[in-house]
């Protein structure tokens, strides 16, 4: 196994489960970006602004907090102790299922031989069975813009500096993008978010984005949206960013346009390994052109989620065990932006559903009339179910709210198993709840919303 | 509480529209699930329509006569004391206008899901037909049905199948969605293998099951009389496509085109099935057997020796059935049509007679239920009536074969003595390769033969 990210230390672990023999190899720490750099850290930081956030409007629930401070280096150094105890959940999971780490760079050097390069000299692996790879992805840049991490970051620095910039540009507004958006500006640092496309989180459905920019705006973020920029280049305050929609500068720019696969090095050409679109090209059990190379995860192609690669990373391992796996449902991978108010989504947006000319009913619900949303404060956002007219199917889910991510997977469960607007209706919900909330856009689809 | 909406049923793949022949029952008749409500005539077929509750038929939204989209509300079935307003006001208004407007129907009516939970008990109509069986009052096959499912019981093979209920109202296994699109386009989720987790049957299985053809089989040589050739008159006049004709026009060539047929033939002494044939037809009081119920009866039993042959192609798999559901191609003055034979297997030659004359009539009649209309597994084509040697005959897909069966005719044979008279008969297997080989097909061919050569294998 080459690189021990979600999916590479799942897979690992699911193939010792199946009583193979298994080496990992990795170049950074065990469990990849995800765990270290990525999702992780990245859900202490943002705990640390819902914590600012909640003492900021303290006063609505009669507290008053006097002489509130919040050190952003001290979240940094807590986001840090997050990833480090993580990173050693998985060397422990790796102990407890007989799994050797050799540490290094892995590269094939032929189909069934890994040559590891780490501190020491080189190492060469031969696998008896099978070699999966997944060594993830990168951030990209814009073209002519080099990533210095200084004026210039990336995710990577993000996560790492313990200064905050007074002032940041961010470019891209998909979940990175705006997460950090949401971590700095509840730091008080001034934050405008760039996007090319008409809307921010574009591949969300249209009234997410719409709702959101409004409760990223209200909280003092400047948002562009269908700005190009042309030139990132020293100067003014740090930075200066030309677009065609004005000037911009900051103390810092983000680069959050997204991840490209990481290839290179990992000896694919020499063997002759399909690509496509700057991916690998995996059959639906993970295998690659060449038989006998599994590729799993980022690399592997979209969507670039750590869940999804948990998920090729079991299909692949079963494979190679000479089991039957059940290939992933790349239609039914939940996507989650852990900003405030949080966005997850599952299934085909508003547009999509009705591309095609198919009959959808959409059913919406605010949680500004959900009781527990009023109980806790937090009323941004609703729910939105669309179903087929005809039979029921729930095509696709949006949530935008508190909890977002934690409530969309009762309509994974749903999907999975096939249940219509009728399964979910017929299921009584816990009250009070922001989850009845998914039971009224239910209903509302069948409009027969109650509390609306 | 119990209102049952009676829309137009989904009778075929192609079907997008009904028209009802004739109402059988009227408004306030009284009503059992199962009774045939009226006659449809579809692309395909006449089939009768059943009624999937019972009570009493208040209210006829749609006259004879008249063409309907699929899934239009024709009529509501509900106790005397039920309150049926709000569903018949669903029809939009007046009825005959929603309906004249056909594909406007179903728009102007609220999404049918939408007030489903109020207007019907959350049962599946699909279990609701399946679970009480068609009980038609001539119909010699619904008696059987449970004994049937006994004798499949008993077999080993059966017990593999997967998620196949017991004839006694097991669970069929199927998620809520699976259900629904059965129930909207009257697929029997009692006829499907399912493909989930355990048996169960998804989406893709009944979506499946809905694209199976619910006809149309053999490649029949020209059916039709030869013209008199004429001097005088037009050269040529075009005849617009029934729609039966249509219906095949466009099925077969989805079969012919990316099926791999291949054929086998094999010649079979037909002497002693003959004279067995002669000695049963005449006793008293024992229906009268043809030649063809011999073949359907040797081809089921063999199937069930050659699973191989009794399997469909399913693009990632192949699906192997345990039970023999077996098509038997009608010929129609305006086309053909292969309603199916279920579990003809486990049918005595008598009652393959009895029930395969049943469905012949009815086909001509176009009386054939949906039911009967779809589910082969295999099927029969015969053209021996015309006095044809042997021809080979087009698959029925998703069937992983067919057989063509030629006249029964006599000719000079070479016994030990000499040479003698012989009755011999051509059967041309039409096989997808995808599913089989030829020699596959040679042994299934090679066994029907011996069966049918020693024909009273065929009555224990």
């Amino acid at each position: 196994m080459v690189g021990t990210g979600p999916g590479g230390y799942v897979s690992a672990i699911r193939a010792a489960q199946l009583g193979l023999t298994v080496a990992t190899v990795e170049d950074d720490r065990p469990g990849g970006v995800c765990l270290n750099w990525g999702c992780i850290p990245t859900k202490a930081l943002l705990r640390n602004a819902e914590i600012v956030h909640l003492f900021e409007k303290a006063e609505t629930f009669g507290i008053t907090v006097q002489g509130m401070q919040a050190d952003y280096a001290a979240a940094v150094q807590r986001s840090r102790g997050v990833a480090d105890r993580m990173a050693k959940g998985v060397e422990f999971l790796f102990r407890k299922n007989k799994i050797t780490l050799f540490p290094g760079t892995g590269s094939l050097t032929s189909k069934n031989v890994v040559d590891v390069k780490g501190k020491d000299g080189v190492t060469t692996l031969e696998a008896g069975r099978a070699v999966i790879l997944g060594t993830g992805s990168e951030p990209k840049s814009l073209p002519g813009v080099a990533i210095d991490e200084k004026l210039v970051i990336s995710s990577n620095g993000a996560v790492r500096n313990e200064a905050k910039p007074k002032s940041i540009v961010i470019i891209g507004a998909g979940a990175v993008g705006v997460e950090f958006a949401d971590v700095y500006r509840s730091y008080g640092v001034e934050v405008t978010l760039l996007e090319a496309l008409p809307r921010i989180v574009p591949i969300e459905d249209e009234e997410v984005s719409t709702q959101l920019t409004r409760s990223l705006s209200r909280r003092g973020i400047t948002i562009k949206t269908g700005v190009k920029v042309s030139a990132v280049k020293p100067g003014g305050a740090g930075v200066v960013i030309e677009t065609d929609g004005g000037r911009f500068e900051a103390e810092q720019v983000l680069m959050a346009v997204g991840r490209g696969a990481r290839t290179k090095g990992v000896g694919l050409e020499a063997l002759g390994v399909t690509m496509e679109r700057g991916f690998v090209k995996v059959s639906p059990t993970m295998e690659t052109s060449v038989k006998g190379i599994y590729a799993i995860g980022d690399m592997a192609g979209a969507p670039l989620l750590a869940h999804k690669a948990m998920a090729e990373g079991v299909v692949a391992a079963e494979a190679i065990a000479g089991k039957n796996p059940r290939p992933v449902d790349y239609g039914n991978v939940p996507s989650c932006t852990y900003c405030r108010p949080q966005v997850a989504s599952i299934g085909l947006t508003e547009a999509q559903a009705k591309e095609g000319g198919r009959e959808v009913a959409i059913g919406k619900f605010p949680f500004t009339a959900n009781g527990k949303a009023v109980a806790l404060g937090e009323t941004e956002g609703f729910v939105k179910v669309i179903a087929d007219k005809k039979t029921g199917e729930i095509l696709g889910v949006h949530i935008l709210g508190a909890e977002a991510t934690e409530m969309i997977h009762e309509f994974a469960v749903g999907r999975t198993l096939e249940a219509t607007v009728d399964e979910i209706m017929h299921t009584i919900h816990a009250h009070p709840t922001l989850s009845e909330a998914a039971l009224e856009a239910t209903l509302a689809v069948l409009g027969q919303a109650i509390h609306i | 509480m119990a209102v049952t909406k009676v829309v137009m049923p989904k009778l075929s793949e192609q079907m997008e529209s009904g028209k009802i022949i004739k109402w059988l029952k009227k408004e306030g008749d009284r009503i059992q699930s199962g009774d045939i409500l009226a006659e449809v005539e579809t692309d395909k077929a006449d089939v009768e329509m059943e009624a999937f509750g019972g009570g009493v038929l208040r209210k006829i939204l749609v006259p004879a006569g008249n063409k309907v989209t699929v899934g239009s509300l024709i009529g509501v079935i509900a106790d005397e004391s039920e309150d049926i307003n709000s569903v018949v006001a669903q029809a939009g208004g007046g009825a005959p206008a929603a309906a004249a407007q056909g594909a406007a129907a179903p728009s102007a009516a609220k999404p049918a899901m939408a007030d489903r939970p109020a207007a019907v008990p959350p049962q599946p109509k699909s279990e609701d037909l399946t679970a009480r069986k068609p009980v038609p009052s001539k119909g010699p096959e619904a008696p059987a049905s449970p004994r049937v499912a006994e004798v499949v019981a008993q077999q080993p093979a059966a017990s593999m199948a997967p998620a196949q209920p017991s004839a006694d109202g097991g669970r069929v296994k199927a998620s809520p969605l699976a259900r629904k699109i059965a129930a909207q386009s009257g697929v029997d989720l009692k006829l499907i293998h399912g493909s989930g987790p355990g048996g169960r049957i998804v989406r893709r299985d009944v979506e499946a099951a809905q694209s199976s053809p619910p006809a149309a089989a053999a490649a029949a040589p020209a059916l039709r009389p030869v013209a008199q050739p004429s001097v005088s008159g037009p050269e040529f006049e075009d005849v617009p496509l029934t729609p039966m004709r249509s219906a095949i026009a466009k099925r077969m060539p989805l079969s012919k085109a990316p099926v791999p047929h291949f054929y086998v033939t094999s010649e079979v002494a037909m002497d002693r099935a003959w004279a067995l044939r002669e000695e049963l037809n005449a006793l008293e009081g024992q229906p009268k057997i043809s030649v063809n119920d011999f073949i359907i009866r040797a081809c089921a039993l063999t199937l069930l020796h050659h699973p191989g042959v009794n399997a469909s192609f399913q693009g990632e798999s192949i699906r192997v059935f345990h039970r023999v559901h077996m098509g038997i191609a009608v010929a129609l003055e305006e086309g053909l049509i292969t309603p199916v034979l279920r579990d003809a297997h486990a049918k005595s030659l008598a009652q393959i007679a009895v029930d395969a004359r049943d469905l012949a009539e009815r086909a001509r009649q176009r009386k054939l239920r949906t039911q009967e209309l779809s589910g082969a597994t295999f099927s029969i084509s015969n053209l021996g009536m015309f006095d044809v040697r042997d021809f080979s005959a087009i698959i029925n897909p998703p069937e992983g074969a067919i057989v063509a069966v030629g006249a029964v005719r006599k000719v000079p044979v070479v016994t030990e003595d000499g040479l003698g008279v012989g009755r011999r008969m051509a059967l041309t297997i039409s096989c997808d390769h995808r599913v089989m080989d030829g020699a596959m097909g040679a042994r299934y061919l090679q066994d029907v033969k011996k069966l049918l050569e020693e024909p009273l294998r065929l009555l224990v």
